[in-house]
Parts: C-alpha cells; sequence; structure tokens
C-alpha cells in the first residue's frame, strides 16, 4: 500500500463520448458535474478533522498498526462537494414519481428524520440502565401498540432488522412452534410469483421449498395448493397483496386449509401499504407477517438500506417470538432479555441480532404514524389504490396488462411486454422513462409475467403528476412498438449511458486498486 | 392529511376515468367480511407536526442521552463524534430517499459512493474486498459462519469465548435450526486470550475459528498462529471487529491472516440509535468472493467507455437464485454506509491514526485512574479503548448506583452473562475521545463512594 497524493482530476481520466461536438475539457455538462473518486483526489496526509490534543506515544509492541492502510482523507470543504456532487447522480423520491412496484417510494416526511435526531433516540446506548432509557422503550412499545391494532394481530416482535429478516423470525417461529408440537415438518410452499427473499428464507433456515401454482388471473390456485397439503407442509410463505398487485381472494380459505392439514401462514407484508388501516391481516388467518417499515411506514430507503422489519405474530406463534422485547408495568417499561426469558418467555427461539432492532426507524416509523392517525392511514390504503388503478385504466389501451381484467388491481399495476415491435424490451420502456425524467417501474418481476413491468405510484403523489408520468410512459410505450430505434439505446440525457454489467461480473472490480 | 395531495374532486374524477362509483369498489376483492368500514377503532385520528413533536419530545426526554454527562459503555456500540458534515450530507435527499441502485445510469452518487466504501472497508480491516455492507455486525458475523460452511464444506465453528455473547446468541438461535454446530462458552476473566486454546481445538471437522478483536473484555492479542493452525487444518480464521476505530492503531485482522473479517460499522458516522441502525462490515479474501453474501458494487465502463459502477456477481443473491442464493438479505445498511463513508473520507489515513491514538491513550489514562479505587483492578494487560474493571462485589447493583449519580458507568458482566456468577465482578468500561478528564475523574470519585 502506497501513500495516496492527491493526483486529483488528470486529463486521461476525461474518457467522455470522443468525437461528440458537445465535449468539454473537463468532462462536465454544466450542471451535470463528474467526480472522480476519494483515492484519486484524497491523500493520506489529508484531514477535515481537528483534534484538540496530539496524538500521545503507544506502546503497542508488534501489535501496531505500522504498514501504511491507504485511506484517502479530504478536507471538509473538499469532503462536502464530493458527496454532493455524487448526490446529483442519484435519481430520488425528492426529484419525483418513483413507481417501483413492491418498493412502495413514498414521500419521507422531514419531521421524521426530525424526531429521530433528538438526543433522547439517537444518543442512547442500547445497554444503558433500563431507568435511564424508559423513553427508548416507551417508542419502542407505543409502536408495537399500533402495530398489533393495525393488523389485528396478537403480538409483535421489534427486533428484525429489515423485510427478509423478518421471514427470517416468521419462519423460525414455525420451525419453534412445530418443534414444541414434536412434528418434523420440513416443506415450506411458496408461490412463483413470491419475491426471491421467500424461498431464500425458507432456504436459509432448512426448509425445502416448493412452489404453489397460480391460476391464470394471477392468483394462488387453492384447489392445488389443498392437494399439496399435508403432514409434512410446515406452512406457505403468500404475499398479499400479491407480487402481480392483486389481492388473494382466497386468503381465509388459504388460511383455513394450512390450518385444517396442521401448517401455519407466513404473509409476506411488502405490499402492506394496499391495505393498511382498511384490511387487517389478522382477519385473514394469518399466523406471521412482516411490515417493512420502509415501504408502508415511510422510513427512507436510503439508497439500499436499512430497513427495518418487525413481525406480527398469531397466538399461536407468539410464544416463540424471539428475544429481547419490551413489556410495560404501570407506568414503567421493562425489556425482557436471555436472563428473564426462562419465566417470562420460556418458548422462544431466541435472539436474532445484537440489542434490539432499528430504534432509529422506529422513531420514524412512529412519527408517521401518529402524523397519519386511524384515518389517514386509511387513506393512505385508499389513495394508494386508486392511483394505481387511475394508472392501470390509462394505460390499459396502450400496455398489454395480463391480469388487468374487469376487475381492479390494487396499489400496484401490472404490465407485460406483449405487442412491443420486434427486437424491443421492457429493458427499453425502463431506460426511455430515465430519459424522460423520471425511476423506471419494477421490471422484470414478478416473473411469471412475461418482461413484466410492475407499476407502484404511492399515495404520495398528486392527479397532475400521474397524468404527466402516464403521457411519458404512453409515448414510450408507443416508441416501443413502432420500432423507434433511438429508444435502444437510451438513455441519452442520465448521467451514463447503458453500462456493460456482463463486463462488471466476467472482470470484477470491487475496491479500488491503484 | 399534508402528506396526501389528492382533493376530493381528484378522487371522484380518478373514480370516473377509472370506471368506479366509489372506492369501495376498488376494494372488492377483499372479503366483505374483512373490509373495515371506517377508521380502525380505539385509535387517535391525524395531528399536526406540532402536536406530534410534542408527543415525541416528551418520550424523548424520558431517557438520559449519553451527551448529557459522563458516559462509559462500549460493548459493541460506542459514542465518537461525528463531525456536523456527515449527518447534513446524508440528509441530502438524493442519498436519503433513493432506491437501491437498481437502474445504474441514474444512481452513480449511491454507487460510487458503495464502490468507494467497499474500498474503505477492505483497507481497514486489511482484506482484498468487502461488500455493500449488511444489517450490522451481529447478523455479519452468523453469515460469515455460514460462508465458512459453504467453502470448507463442515459445518463445526468454534467461537471464542471473547466473542460478544449477543453475537453468540444469534449463532445459538440459527445453528439450532441449521444443523451447525457450535463449541462456544463464556469468558474466563484472565488478562490473555483464548486463542492458543482454540488453535488446538481444531479437527477435520472444523469449518472455522471465531475470534474478536478487541474482544468483549477489550483484549487484544496476534491472531497470525492462529491464521496458520487454521491454514494448516483447512479451516477459515474469521475475525469479528466491533470497533473499527480500533484499528487505526493496532493491525487489521486480515495483515494477520484472517480469512473473512467482519464488523459492526457503526462507530464511524452512524452514532449510538439505541442499537440500530448500524452497518455490518463483510470482507474476505478475493477467492471467496463468489460465495459473499449481500449486495456488491463493481466497476465497468457505460456504452461510451466512460467508468461507470453498477452491482454486480448478482447471481449470489436471492433474487437471481432464490432458495439457492448464498443468504436471504436483500437490502443493505447503504444509508449507514454512507455515513460511515464519508466520517472515514473526513478523518483520511492521518486521522483514523490520532483518532485512535487519543482513543487509546484517554483509555488507560483512565484505567490508571479507575484503578486507583480501592478494590479495583484493572483484568487487561492490553486494551485499545476498553477494558474490563474487576470490582469487588457484583458489578449491576453498581452500575444502576452510579447512574443515580448521573454517571454511565459501563456495561456489566452480569448484563451480559447473567446466568454466569463467576463473572458478576466483572464491568466492561469503553473510553473514547468523547469522555473528558473530568468525566473521568468523577466516574473514579463515584465509584469510590459506590464501593465504600
Amino acid at each position: 500500500m502506497t501513500a495516496l497524493n492527491r493526483a486529483g482530476w488528470r486529463p486521461e481520466m476525461n474518457v467522455a463520448g470522443g468525437a461528440d461536438d458537445s465535449t468539454t475539457f473537463t468532462g462536465n455538462r454544466a450542471l451535470m458535474l463528474e467526480e472522480a473518486l476519494i483515492f484519486e483526489i484524497g491523500g493520506s496526509e489529508t484531514t477535515g478533522v481537528d483534534f484538540d490534543e496530539a496524538a500521545p506515544a503507544t506502546d503497542l509492541g508488534a501489535l501496531a498498526r505500522t504498514a501504511p492502510i491507504g485511506l484517502p482523507g479530504l478536507s471538509e470543504s473538499e469532503t462536502v462537494r464530493h458527496y454532493t456532487r455524487l448526490s446529483r447522480q442519484n435519481y430520488a423520491i425528492d426529484l419525483g414519481l418513483f413507481p417501483l412496484g413492491s418498493c412502495t417510494m413514498k414521500h419521507n416526511p422531514r419531521l421524521n428524520e426530525k424526531v429521530a435526531r433528538m438526543p433522547g433516540f439517537a444518543d442512547v446506548h442500547p445497554l444503558q440502565p433500563q431507568e435511564t432509557v424508559q423513553g427508548a422503550y416507551a417508542v419502542i412499545h407505543e409502536l408495537a401498540e399500533w402495530l398489533i391494532t393495525l393488523t389485528g394481530m396478537h403480538s409483535v416482535a421489534m427486533s428484525p432488522k429489515a423485510g427478509a429478516h423478518g421471514e427470517l423470525c416468521g419462519i423460525l417461529c414455525i420451525k419453534a412452534a412445530l418443534e414444541a408440537r414434536g412434528e418434523d415438518r420440513r416443506v415450506i410452499l411458496v408461490p412463483e410469483s413470491a419475491h426471491g427473499t421467500n424461498p431464500a428464507t425458507a432456504a436459509f433456515a432448512g426448509f425445502t421449498v416448493e412452489d404453489i401454482p397460480a391460476t391464470e388471473a394471477g392468483r394462488v390456485n387453492l384447489e392445488a395448493l389443498k392437494a399439496r397439503l399435508g403432514p409434512d407442509v410446515a406452512g406457505v410463505m403468500i404475499t398479499n397483496p400479491n407480487t402481480c398487485g392483486l389481492f388473494e381472494r382466497d386468503m381465509k380459505a388459504i388460511s383455513d386449509a394450512v390450518h385444517a392439514a396442521g401448517g401455519y401462514v407466513y404473509c409476506d407484508g411488502a405490499n402492506f401499504n394496499a391495505i393498511v388501516g382498511r384490511v387487517r391481516p389478522g382477519d385473514l388467518g394469518v399466523d406471521a407477517m412482516h411490515i417493512n417499515l420502509h415501504k408502508t411506514f415511510s422510513t427512507p430507503h436510503g439508497g439500499g438500506g436499512p430497513g427495518s422489519g418487525p413481525v406480527v405474530l398469531s397466538e399461536a406463534l407468539a410464544p416463540f417470538a424471539p428475544l429481547p422485547f419490551v413489556t410495560k408495568q404501570g407506568d414503567a417499561f421493562r425489556l425482557i432479555e436471555e436472563e428473564s426469558a426462562g419465566e417470562d418467555h420460556p418458548q422462544t427461539f431466541g435472539r436474532m441480532t445484537a440489542f434490539h432492532g432499528q430504534m432509529g426507524m422506529f422513531t420514524r416509523a412512529l412519527t408517521y404514524i401518529l402524523s397519519h392517525g386511524a384515518d389517514g392511514l386509511k387513506q393512505v390504503a385508499e389513495d394508494a389504490v386508486l392511483n394505481a388503478n387511475y394508472v392501470l385504466r390509462s394505460l390499459e389501451g396502450v400496455l398489454d396488462a395480463p391480469f388487468g381484467g374487469p376487475g381492479p388491481c390494487m396499489h400496484e399495476a401490472l404490465f407485460s411486454d406483449k405487442g412491443l415491435a420486434e427486437g424491443f424490451s421492457t429493458l427499453d420502456i425502463a431506460k426511455g422513462l430515465i430519459d424522460e425524467g423520471y425511476h423506471p417501474m419494477t421490471v422484470y418481476f414478478p416473473l411469471v409475467v412475461h418482461g413484466a413491468m410492475l407499476v407502484e405510484p404511492t399515495e404520495t403523489e398528486s392527479k397532475a403528476a400521474l397524468d404527466q408520468f402516464i403521457g411519458a410512459l404512453r409515448s414510450i410505450a408507443l416508441r416501443a412498438k413502432n420500432g423507434d430505434p433511438a429508444l435502444k439505446t437510451a438513455p441519452h440525457f442520465a448521467p451514463r449511458a447503458r453500462l456493460d454489467e456482463t463486463l462488471a461480473a466476467r472482470k470484477p472490480i470491487l475496491a479500488w486498486e491503484g | 392529511m399534508r402528506y396526501l395531495p389528492l382533493t376530493s374532486d381528484d378522487r371522484t374524477e380518478m373514480l370516473a376515468t377509472i370506471g368506479a362509483v366509489s372506492i369501495d369498489d376498488l376494494f372488492a376483492d377483499v372479503p366483505a367480511e374483512a373490509r373495515l368500514a371506517g377508521p380502525i377503532a380505539g385509535l387517535p385520528m391525524h395531528a399536526s407536526e406540532l402536536a406530534v413533536e410534542r408527543h415525541m419530545g416528551a418520550l424523548a426526554r424520558r431517557s438520559r442521552a449519553a451527551g448529557e454527562g459522563p458516559f462509559f459503555l462500549g460493548a459493541g456500540a460506542y459514542r465518537h463524534h461525528v463531525p456536523a458534515s456527515v449527518d447534513h450530507l446524508i440528509q441530502r435527499g438524493e442519498f436519503l430517499t433513493a432506491y437501491t441502485p437498481y437502474q445504474p445510469e441514474i444512481a452513480q452518487g449511491t454507487l460510487q459512493m458503495l464502490f468507494e466504501f467497499q474500498s474503505q472497508v477492505a483497507r481497514l480491516l486489511g482484506t482484498d474486498v468487502a461488500n455493500a455492507s449488511m444489517y450490522d455486525g451481529s447478523t455479519a458475523c452468523w453469515e460469515a459462519i455460514v460462508m465458512a460452511r459453504r467453502i470448507t464444506k463442515r459445518a463445526k465453528a468454534l467461537l471464542s469465548t471473547g466473542l460478544h455473547p449477543h453475537y453468540r446468541s444469534v449463532a445459538r438461535t440459527m445453528a439450532k435450526y441449521t444443523g451447525d454446530i457450535l463449541v462456544d462458552g463464556d469468558p474466563s476473566l484472565d488478562a490473555g486470550t483464548d486463542w492458543a486454546a482454540l488453535a488446538d481445538s481444531i479437527d477435520k471437522e472444523t469449518s472455522c475459528v471465531v475470534v474478536q478483536y478487541p474482544d468483549i473484555l477489550g483484549r487484544i492479542d496476534d491472531m497470525a498462529k492462529l491464521a496458520e493452525a487454521c491454514q494448516a487444518a483447512g479451516a477459515l480464521l474469521i475475525a469479528v471487529v466491533t470497533e473499527p476505530v480500533a484499528l487505526g492503531l493496532i493491525k487489521s485482522p486480515g495483515e494477520m491472516g484472517a480469512d473473512i473479517v467482519v464488523g459492526e460499522g457503526q462507530s464511524l458516522g452512524v452514532g449510538l440509535q439505541f442499537g440500530g441502525p448500524y452497518v455490518g462490515l463483510f470482507a474476505c479474501k478475493t477467492k471467496y468472493v463468489r460465495q459473499m453474501p449481500g449486495r456488491l458494487c463493481g466497476e465497468t465502463v457505460d456504452a461510451n467507455g466512460k467508468r461507470g459502477f453498477v452491482l454486480t456477481l448478482s447471481t449470489r443473491e436471492q433474487h437471481i437464485r432464490r432458495e439457492k442464493a448464498t443468504s436471504n438479505i436483500c437490502t443493505n445498511s447503504g444509508l449507514c454506509a454512507l455515513a460511515f463513508s464519508i466520517h472515514m473520507t473526513l478523518l483520511g489515513e492521518a486521522g483514523l491514526r490520532q483518532l485512535a491514538a487519543i482513543n487509546h491513550g484517554r483509555a488507560k489514562a483512565a484505567a490508571a485512574e479507575l484503578a486507583k479505587v480501592p478494590g479495583v483492578s484493572v483484568l487487561n494487560t492490553s486494551f485499545f479503548n476498553e477494558f474490563t474493571l474487576l470490582l469487588p462485589t457484583a458489578a449491576r447493583p453498581v452500575i444502576h448506583q452510579l447512574a443515580e449519580k448521573d454517571i454511565l458507568g459501563g456495561v456489566s458482566l452480569g448484563r451480559l452473562y447473567p446466568d454466569n456468577a463467576g463473572l458478576e465482578n466483572g464491568l466492561v468500561v469503553a473510553v473514547t475521545e468523547t469522555v473528558t478528564e473530568a468525566d473521568i475523574a468523577a466516574f473514579a470519585a463515584a465509584l469510590k463512594e459506590v464501593l465504600a
């Protein structure tokens, strides 16, 4: 490792477009600013932090780190500029409609950010004496009560760190419950349309995964499911509303059949936004369901996390919930950890994570929930579903809607690539949308629809915003149907043209090697 | 409702376009008995920003914030000063409200940041490559054990007794259901680690040895010999780092031969946040990268030959491989990784080394001062910014008595190992740059009083 020398910009780094007339000396194009890596602009001796004291001498002998580490430093002014420039190469919900199906990219209220930074939440240690963190426990408890009531379930495990971690929590509850019954059931049934996390989670926990057949209308085939149930089936994992944007009409019958056969029902709650405040999963026989706080309850997605995935549980699975959790006794809150679990929670399957879960997400989610209230949350579901149906009906004349039928969709509208010109694909439509100033919808998911395009506008879009998006998508769909060659090379106006993903995978460069 | 832009006229017009009479028509697929007519009973209605802030503010004031007085807690979560620009930058909407960078043409900001983060983490931990982050250190630790099983095709993991007990608990929970065999135990109150004994315990069934560095009692040790023993037996050495600032001062696990290095990155940029969200670090040798869990960002070029970044090697992941994926993990801890990366960029190598040295110096001063309290001794002969005190009595009640004097005086081993009475006199004390000399003096005086 050699010292970094703050080389900065060099002419050879500017490899912009060749003979293009608009090529500039810097590679920048007005507000579209290129930015080198911190390893190219930073130095080993540069720092943006001042200390009040010199580094004291140390006597660590052979353990002392003497070789250069190779970490670049920047002054504060350079740091702010570097990350501000990078940020401007991102699309974000703050910039415009972000219709990623199954991801619920809604507005992130800034009050939530302000509250999360209150010192009583942000600057407390998870292992402080319990009497000094009563306010933090109160947040966990209050949010837990809301989640239980909104879902009509018996209890909730708050510690899972994200949706897939929540799935793991639910699946481990099922494992523990079966163990307590002395049964060794090995199979989890998952529909083909499920998120990849569902089969991956079941496998991660040691189950065998089998497909549940779907009907032609995009829902679980109840009769086929019933035929598969038996003493080897531990449970099912069903997403409701499902990833085709449809409500599983037979959910209660599915639950009843699974229960009658001795299994449990896991519901993937990724799409809870469509029904929050209007339908309670507990009324449909669900045993466990994770809630993505970063979807339904608007904690920011942050460019890929952190998430948070509390799991609501039925009475049957509640005894197996993980540690730790918060209880209320009078006005005081108490954390149930390993030491008192023997008395208070003897059948727990154990701990899933260090500490108590995503506190920073709990404060944001609770703030969001209190802002909306029961009436506002009901309106959230209604407007989310209304917006999706408006998109579906406005575009079904130009894009194929495989499950559009006469019935409504829930919170997302699903289209296929049927009818596009020869050689044109869903990917071309997605990249065309980028030039129109939108983030594309979810593409090629769910797998059950060819060239799937899953559009979830969410409730925080105005009608005017939807109308403009619909106009843009219609225009691109027509270009794809008419075989406009310019669409094949879109995007033309983004910070980068299409990137070579094959090269990235064939010759992986995963760290700076200079 | 301030977050909902549709007007009632909009709603009427949109229903007409859809061809529905009322919003209820759009919920027609929900069985009638499960459709609620009005707002769920027993819950409050919507509230103003002022009212919500008032309510949450009252809850926040019911906790004693670390910054309000002397504070010495660590044990896997450390309080460091985070420069103001970190929080400013992570709140830029283009970072805060972006999604996973699945459309790289309009996500180069997040992708370049992740590439820089991966590069920083790999260098800090002394490995070839790092991923784009995990949920936290404890889950990263279990994923590393599973990864070692995949690579070695063996299922017995030896856990050092110095591994954080929560990390051990997570592994125990998972191993119960996956069939992995864990050999573990509680630490003993020795000045040295159990690593030599671990090296002797490796056999042909051993997939990996897991050590924490610095460990739960704050001890540091050279893992080179253990790495050799692992290599000789075809097992992998997994090192867990819960205090990455330490690596500005002491050798990295990678330099000493660790095959996989995982850690908790919370110390840099993230803050305490009552335990989460944090940021799991996950790094390894290049030859194992295709067995890694989690997202990876890689360099490539675009159609015009310009350098750019994409998520890559996705064939390991659940959205492609489903039940055959290396892990079920989907999300990473993107925003916390950003905070970590910005803080690390501000520090740079020089700043990190100085910060680490200041932490170590402050901790040594505190250990010397606290050891003067009658009946109190320091267990460690070597440590970074955290050490274990041995009190003449059980530490747990002492912690509560100190709290009454407004001193948050560390984490008792009684809290961490409630079933092990042999450890109850131990108190783990962390001392970072945020601790002042006055704090140390106040802690020593209060401890003396409580123990008197």
